[in-house]
């Protein structure tokens, strides 16, 4: 074990203050953090709806034609052109679009003829209820499957782990979700196993929900959301849990780990307080970046229970070429990575004072 | 201790390039390999949904049994083979080429350049790839070099960090500074010194991102939105025995085992040849 030197002549500068900052001072620093990082996101958001609207423009096909259907003779197609704009140049056209978005004026879904707006507001809630689930199930899991595996690091038990959650990590989302609705939905049913065990294959809630009581309600919805929780949370806590046992690991290893070792604290103590604390860190970061990969396991969950959501929302769209809903749909996604990482960084602040630092 | 850990860490390459190896075979000889046509369709009522290692009528033995239109899972699981390692290595080696040209460029001739590429890496990085690629998928029609393209069109933001930051870190070593002072080219300093350079960890990359390639191209398929049927894509095939999930489980499971195969190869190679090839992490 080699201990790291403190050199206490190190070179401060004369005049720094050595004082913590007072709480107004941290408060504006965080302010302009969270503020930047805004700008950067809303920046972020309006380059993917820019590339989106340039690629689905200049794509060959006519949304005009798709609107009116093959039937349509060349007067409707010509209104239907100049109802969509199309008649006008591309800049033109950008920059009105880029207007009513802007406004929250996201236009009409040319297949199901409502407005964008509605469709968003109805699968929003559903995909963030998913995703936010699932990252509570990974995080959970995998701090604990990776603190198990550190404390037996390189015993049979994580290396049997390890090895499960490489393979379980291949795994596509899709094909898992439809192996758990093999099991606990139809062979549950047929091999009469009990209630527990037996789980709706499909859907946000039953057929009948509306006739359950509130409490009955709440339960149909947890009942619907096991399974697709269950294959977001198998694979996000394989692909999660290694890390954190490299990071548990790699703190064990640290000086002040050893001090509070040497000062005859309680193993819990070391271990929630000084390691896990800071191994929590390099944590919260993978999971911000990990957000555009859960978002892709989401939209195949919704897909295989037929949950809602914007991941069935974006799939149909693009199936049918519904393109301002494509649009809509692109830019949510968006966001939410965006917002995802936000919250992760701010997060990462409460857990590292020396993130808070300017 | 360091020999047992190394001997388990060889151990796991050769199972993954054992599964490499294995799926290249089958990919290659599918012709020879599949006991029936993974396309015909004979007399669909007679033979569909037979369950495995039983004999249709015609006296061909279904290992895998046969799918909702009678035809032979395994031969669509050996002829899939071939549409999952062109996808995977083929847009693998698009994005490579991309990233390395991106991340090369970004990091040798730095400034303001450096700036924009690597905003775009960024923005590009943060948008689910799933994404992008239904977004892409939705404007043209899905075919087998669609989907290569455009998979090799979105996977390359990760390696374009990757170079870039490997060769910053280069930029000052001192062979970088004396090829510079010898008057050598940007163009030949590039070549020979940077890219032999970066190999290393481009090439575990690469090994990781071919399994990524390979999930996302069944998902596409899976989803209606890659390589149309009746090509056997494994995606596809799940996509068809999911309504038979009660009756022929066989349809679907063989070809999710397939994938998580294939994913896990490439995982244990990619991790083999960290070890391999870079000794500092033994």
């Amino acid at each position: 074990m080699q201990l790291r030197v403190i050199d206490k002549t190190a070179a401060v500068p004369p005049n720094a203050t050595l004082d913590a900052p007072t709480p107004e001072v941290r408060l504006f620093h965080m302010l302009e953090r969270v503020l930047s990082r805004c700008v950067t996101g809303a920046l972020l958001v309006f380059a993917v709806v820019t590339f989106t609207f340039l690629l689905i423009n200049l794509a060959p096909g006519d949304p005009a034609r798709l609107w009116v259907g093959p039937g349509a003779g060349t007067a409707e197609l010509e209104a239907a052109r100049q109802a969509l704009g199309l008649d006008r140049s591309l800049p033109v056209r950008y920059w009105s679009w880029l207007v009513r978005f802007v406004t929250g004026d996201w236009g009409t879904s040319l297949v199901q003829q409502r407005p964008v707006t509605g469709i968003i507001a109805s699968a929003l809630p559903h995909t963030i209820l998913l995703s936010a689930g699932s990252l509570f199930i990974t995080y959970i899991g995998s701090v604990l499957l990776g603190l198990f595996q550190a404390a037996h690091a390189r015993g049979f038990w994580d290396r049997t782990l390890s090895a499960l959650s490489l393979l379980a990590y291949g795994i596509p989302a899709y094909w898992l979700a439809a192996m758990l609705v093999m099991v606990f939905a139809y062979a549950s049913a047929r091999y009469g196993w009990p209630a527990v065990l037996r789980l709706p294959a499909m859907g946000a809630s039953a057929l009948d929900a509306e006739y359950l009581s509130p409490w009955g309600q709440v339960a149909d919805r947890i009942r619907h959301l096991i399974l697709p929780l269950t294959t977001l949370g198998v694979i996000g806590i394989a692909g999660t849990s290694r890390f954190v046992r490299g990071a548990v690991l790699d703190v064990t290893h640290q000086n002040h780990v050893a001090v509070a070792r040497a000062r005859g604290l309680r193993p819990w103590r070391v271990q929630g307080l000084y390691i896990m604390r800071n191994a929590l860190v390099p944590i919260v970061t993978l999971m911000g970046l990990s957000l555009p990969a859960l978002f892709s396991g989401t939209v195949f969950v919704e897909v295989v229970f037929a949950l809602p959501g914007m991941g069935r929302e974006i799939v149909s769209a693009v199936s049918s070429r519904d393109y301002p809903v494509v649009m809509a749909t692109t830019a949510i996604f968006a966001a939410l990575v965006v917002v995802g990482n936000l919250l992760a960084d701010l997060f990462q602040g409460v857990l590292d004072p020396r993130v808070r630092q300017p | 201790m360091k020999r047992v850990r190394r001997r388990t860490r060889d151990w796991t390459m050769v199972v993954g390039l054992i599964i490499a190896v294995l799926a290249l075979v089958s990919a290659v000889l599918a012709p020879w390999l599949a006991p029936s046509n993974p396309y015909e369709q004979t007399d669909v009522l007679a033979t569909r949904f037979l369950p495995p290692f039983s004999t249709g009528p015609d006296g061909v033995t279904h290992w895998f049994g046969t799918d909702r239109f009678g035809r032979d899972v395994l031969s669509r699981l050996l002829y899939g083979a071939q549409i999952s390692l062109t996808v995977g290595l083929l847009s693998v080696a698009i994005s490579t080429l991309l990233g390395l040209g991106v991340g090369i460029s970004a990091a040798v001739f730095g400034g303001r350049l450096d700036r924009i590429l690597m905003a775009v890496t960024d923005a590009a990085l943060a948008l689910p790839r799933l994404v992008l690629l239904l977004a892409l998928v939705a404007i043209f029609n899905p075919s087998l070099w669609l989907v290569v393209v455009v998979l090799g069109c979105t996977g390359w933001m990760p390696v374009a960090r990757l170079s870039r930051a490997e060769i910053r870190s280069m930029l000052s070593r001192p062979f970088v500074v004396a090829a510079r002072g010898y008057g050598l080219s940007t163009w030949r300093l590039i070549t020979r010194h940077l890219l032999p350079n970066t190999l290393t960890p481009v090439l575990v990359a690469g090994a990781l991102a071919v399994g990524n390639a390979i999930t996302l191209e069944s998902g596409l398929a899976f989803l209606g939105l890659g390589v149309p049927p009746p090509a056997p894509s494994w995606g596809s095939m799940i996509a068809g025995g999911r309504d038979a999930l009660v009756f022929a489980p066989w349809i679907a499971v063989f070809p999710g085992v397939a994938i998580a195969m294939m994913v896990l190869a490439c995982n244990l190679i990619g991790d083999g040849l960290r070890d391999w090839l870079d000794p500092q992490s033994r």
